[in-house]
């Protein structure tokens, strides 16, 4: 019975919590609640992964309505491992949150706070899960929506611009987005994924086609901070409450690059990109992309705004194995995927843990703490580690299959900014663990001095996430399994 | 132990130093059981690789996969001649270093001990690793987890100087590793569908020779631990760190594994005959030549006694990259042998500098005329290590160069014999002086050495052990020999 449901449960079990999280007093409860809801998501994710993962596909029917008329949730590989990176983040953040939102968010608002996590939740797998491109624009306003009253939480002032920027940022992109699929509609009368896919290609030469395709492109870019578009995340990461900015940063963005995926192979097929400038543009903007925000990364003084920077960098990686478009370049794309979320979110529950001992998130601030924090201290040099893509780490991986990707069709150019995209982040990554190894000169020693590990709540899923790190870099069957399985339905013809 | 098969004694010499460490940072409270773990997992490392040496000597060869990480890319050890000889290098040379450690790091009062020693054995777990690795990228992981264990014993002092240090050390390590290694391996893996080392190489018949040269310099820069001018700044830069770190990390373990590295790449993953048939190392032996020249005389103009040794040290790798390069079988077992004779020599010239600061608090050698008619010991060994660089009989490092003189001779490289004379006179004029100061020039205007006296019992010790390394290995240079004809010839 819950097999058959599983696919639609993953998106009601959240939504449905939301509202009752949202009745709950403040307190504990609403935690509880949302934490328990977000573990059988997980579960129920991990299970569905196993249900596609030898290459089969579901296709659930919202209601018992057919496709292409009803809504349909399709899930393959690729969905489903993308259900698993956002769940499985959601379950690691959550636990983590108990003593990080105490700290930084007022009390009255905590219920609040957990209900628009769950609605957030809601959103993000609903674009995984669903095969319906306007059922996908519907959950991606829920995802959006509840992103922006997240972070305005932040307990800054700035934290309400920079929620505000990342709104009208973030209308645009979900408007160009369905401007896109209103065109889509208007040449082909259905909204299936599916269904699209085998109505395009007698239209590709169509302009009105060309056209939806540029603003659905145009639209996620946005979404997913693909530079030059990039402009509302740095100030959404750094504002935002700590917790927000590990979920957002491991599983947000991630939801956008598989949309592109889906749209890019899936919906118009890669024969049509091919045939748009869009690929070579695609590489364009990746390799100024990587280059640029890892350089802006270097200089930055705030720990937070820099991994952010980072991870503008890092999804230009994703997208560049869209825009090579190969078996090994899509595999890398996913396979990346999953590996950010997971480098990502543990050197944000690191920082986030230094920053719930400093208060402050500046690097400055720092100095000095890696004795007083070995733990955290650890993480950050394992994520950071794995960031840069060192032998042993699941960054290698990604990077292995992605300049492997390069080598094969001979873009020398591409693998020489692969690989000085890695010194660069050498360089990032080096600048946070100086800090915390030697000792500050100033005055600020005596302060960090009397500072004490992280409590235990933070640390067991900061280390979870970092031993997964390790793990996945030395086993690859889920990453890399998973991520071949899905690149063989998301392009048929290739192999 | 003895009855253990080969293959679960590799897996114990590299675990140990790392159940150490583990150990050692438990101990951190009581130094002397921390030096006690050190000490007894040294000593059993050291037993382990001779008696896997003597059994690669009778004619095993060990090997197994430990795991596939991707179709294809599996982490695996097996053991062959030349990774055995580095191995025996770098583990007996661990016990030594111990015992010299001690003795420095408490007569020094370093801070930090537990940190040092922890770092430490991981550092020669990963270096036995590396020796072991049956594959490229085995060699390759474990070759970036040495760059990043050293790190902290580069900066251990913590001051602004070890952080610049530090900063250089990893750049330069890391950066042509992740530059220009790493794409030389996924070229190789995408080429060749391989990463194993196997005897003849991988490459022939794969790749056009035209790119051999272009792949094999990739590999050669790459290797940013063998010191090849111009990426060799890291490792006068690494000096800042204490003593035994420069003595076993920075004259052994560290850039050893470089030039095992090259060697590694050039015998079984290029092969010699394709190297030499493919005209691949042409124009890269005059990046080695200069080095040699280079190094030797910059090394002519530093007073401080490290910074010396080090240059010294670059100088000295060249020699085994050269011989890497021609890839006869003279040179490559001249090279092989390199490894293990200039490692004798060099840790003995460093356990030196190391007991002079000690005991006379001296770090220039402008300042040590005298100083050895108050520390005779220390000074005779430093003579030793010192002859024995400059290749003079009765000391071992003789006959490394006798190959590689021999190997040049027989491909009628005249211009890189003469670097090679040139450079042993180099040699002597940078090293010999010290002594020559130290035993017959008067003190400096005031300077009385009556307070002084030789440094701790444990650093004479090693002193002694490795000075007189060096002389037998005159006599009795077998073990090294054998196992280096064996990797040049392909048993």
């Amino acid at each position: 019975m819950i097999e058959n449901h599983l696919s639609l449960l993953l998106v009601a079990l959240p939504l449905l919590a939301a509202p009752i999280v949202a009745a709950l007093p403040n307190g504990r409860l609403p935690w509880a609640l949302s934490t328990l809801v977000s573990w059988s998501v997980c579960y129920l994710a991990a299970w569905q992964l196993m249900n596609v993962s030898s290459g089969q596909v579901i296709s659930y029917e919202l209601g018992g309505w057919a496709p292409p008329w009803g809504i349909e949730y399709r899930i393959d590989a690729a969905n489903a491992l993308v259900a698993l990176i956002v769940s499985g983040i959601a379950a690691l953040t959550l636990p983590y949150a108990l003593k990080s939102v105490i700290k930084e968010i007022p009390q009255q608002q905590h219920a609040l706070f957990y209900a628009a996590f769950m609605l957030c939740l809601t959103g993000l797998l609903g674009i995984a899960q669903t095969g319906d491109i306007f059922n996908l624009f519907v959950f991606l306003e829920i995802s959006s929506l509840s992103s922006y009253a997240l972070i305005s939480l932040g307990k800054k002032r700035q934290a309400l611009t920079a929620a505000y920027q990342y709104l009208i940022m973030g209308t645009i992109g979900a408007t160009f987005f369905i401007i896109g699929v209103g065109l889509l509609y208007a040449m082909t009368g259905t909204l299936n994924m599916a269904d699209l896919a085998q109505r395009l290609p007698e239209l590709y030469e169509h302009r009105t086609i060309h056209t939806a395709f540029a603003f659905i492109m145009v639209g996620f870019a946005l979404k997913l901070a693909l530079f030059p578009l990039h402009l509302w995340l740095p100030n959404a990461y750094t504002y935002a409450p700590t917790v927000v900015t590990i979920f957002l940063a491991a599983t947000a963005t991630k939801v956008a690059v598989y949309v592109m995926l889906r749209m890019v192979f899936t919906v118009f097929g890669f024969s049509f990109i091919e045939n748009t400038p869009t690929d070579e543009l695609f590489l364009l903007l990746c390799v100024t992309g990587i280059l640029s925000m890892s350089f802006y990364a270097i200089y930055q003084k705030d720990s937070k705004r820099l991994l952010a920077y980072s991870s503008v960098a890092q999804i230009a990686y994703m997208m560049l194995g869209i825009g090579l478009g190969s078996v090994l370049s899509v595999t890398a794309t996913l396979v990346h995927l999953f590996n950010h979320a997971l480098m990502k979110g543990a050197l944000f529950m690191a920082i986030g843990a230094l920053i719930y001992r400093v208060g402050s998130s500046r690097l400055e601030h720092f100095s000095g703490l890696g004795k007083q924090m070995p733990w955290t201290f650890a993480a950050i040099v394992i994520g950071g580690l794995s960031l840069i893509g060192v032998p042993g780490t699941a960054g290698f991986i990604s990077k292995w299959y992605l300049v492997l990707a390069a080598i094969e069709q001979q873009h020398w150019l591409i693998v020489g900014v692969i690989l000085m995209g890695s010194l660069l982040a050498v360089a990032y990554v080096w600048k946070m663990i100086e800090v915390l190894y030697f000792n500050a000169t100033d005055e600020r020693e005596q302060q960090n001095t009397a500072v004490k590990e992280a409590p235990l709540m933070m640390l067991i899923p900061m280390w979870v996430l970092v031993l997964a790190n390790v793990y996945f870099g030395f086993n690859t069957e889920l990453t890399v399994g998973t991520a071949e399985q899905a690149v063989k339905l998301l392009m048929p013809g290739a192999n | 132990m003895i009855s253990l098969a080969s293959e679960q004694l590799i897996i114990l010499a590299i675990v140990l130093p790392l159940l150490a460490a583990v150990l050692i940072v438990l101990a951190d409270k009581r130094p002397n059981l921390r030096e006690a773990i050190t000490l007894i997992s040294a000593s059993v490392v050291a037993l382990l690789v001779i008696i896997l040496a003597t059994r690669i000597n009778a004619g095993e060869s060990p090997g197994f996969d430990v795991f596939d990480v991707v179709p294809g890319i599996t982490v695996s050890f097996s053991i062959e001649p030349l990774g055995m000889l580095f191995a025996l290098v770098a583990g007996t040379l661990w016990l030594v270093t111990s015992i010299y450690a001690i003795g420095y790091m408490r007569g020094h009062h370093e801070k930090n001990q537990t940190r040092f020693y922890a770092a430490f054995a991981i550092a020669i777990s990963s270096t036995l690793a590396a020796a072991f690795s049956g594959n490229m990228f085995t060699l390759f992981l474990c070759y970036e987890i040495l760059t990043l264990s050293t790190y902290p014993l580069v900066t251990h002092a913590g001051t602004a100087e070890a952080k610049r240090s530090g900063r250089i050390y990893l750049g330069i390590l890391l950066g042509t590793s992740i530059g220009f290694q790493l794409l030389a391996i996924l070229i190789t893996w995408s080429v060749a569908g391989t990463l194993d080392f196997q005897q003849g190489g991988i490459l022939a018949g794969k790749l056009d020779p035209a790119y051999a040269g272009i792949l094999y310099a990739l590999f050669i820069f790459g290797v940013g631990k063998a010191a090849i001018m111009p990426f060799h700044k890291w490792l006068p830069a690494a000096m800042v760190a204490p003593t035994p770190v420069s003595a076993l990390l920075h004259a052994v373990a560290v850039v050893k594994t470089g030039v095992f590295t090259i060697l590694k790449v050039t015998l079984y993953i290029f092969g010699s005959d394709f190297i030499t048939s493919s005209g691949a190392s042409d124009w890269i032996i005059w990046f080695a030549a200069v080095t040699i020249l280079l190094a030797s005389l910059i090394a002519m103009t530093k007073d401080n006694l490290k910074a010396r040794l080090a240059y010294s040290t670059i100088s000295q790798l060249s020699y085994i990259v050269l011989g890497a390069l021609i890839a006869v079988e003279m040179s490559l077992v001249g090279a092989s042998m390199h490894i293990a004779m200039h490692a004798f020599a060099k840790i003995t010239l460093f356990f030196a500098a190391g007991a002079i600061l000690v005991a006379a608090h001296k770090k220039n050698i402008s300042d040590m005329g005298g100083l050895g008619r108050a520390m005779p010991f220390t000074f005779i060994a430093f003579t030793i290590g010192s002859l024995s660089i400059i290749g003079l009989p009765p000391f071992g490092g003789m006959w490394s160069k006798w190959y590689l003189a021999l190997g040049m001779v027989q491909t009628e490289q005249w211009i890189l014999l003469a670097v090679l004379m040139i450079s042993s006179l180099l040699n002597i004029a940078y090293l010999l002086p010290i002594s020559v100061r130290a035993f017959f020039a008067k003190p400096k205007e005031g300077v009385v050495y009556t307070e002084v006296k030789e440094a701790p019992l444990s650093m004479l010790i090693a002193i002694g052990l490795t000075s007189l390394a060096c002389i037998v290995l005159f006599f009795y240079p077998d073990p090294f020999y054998n196992l280096a004809v064996d990797a040049a010839t392909g048993r």
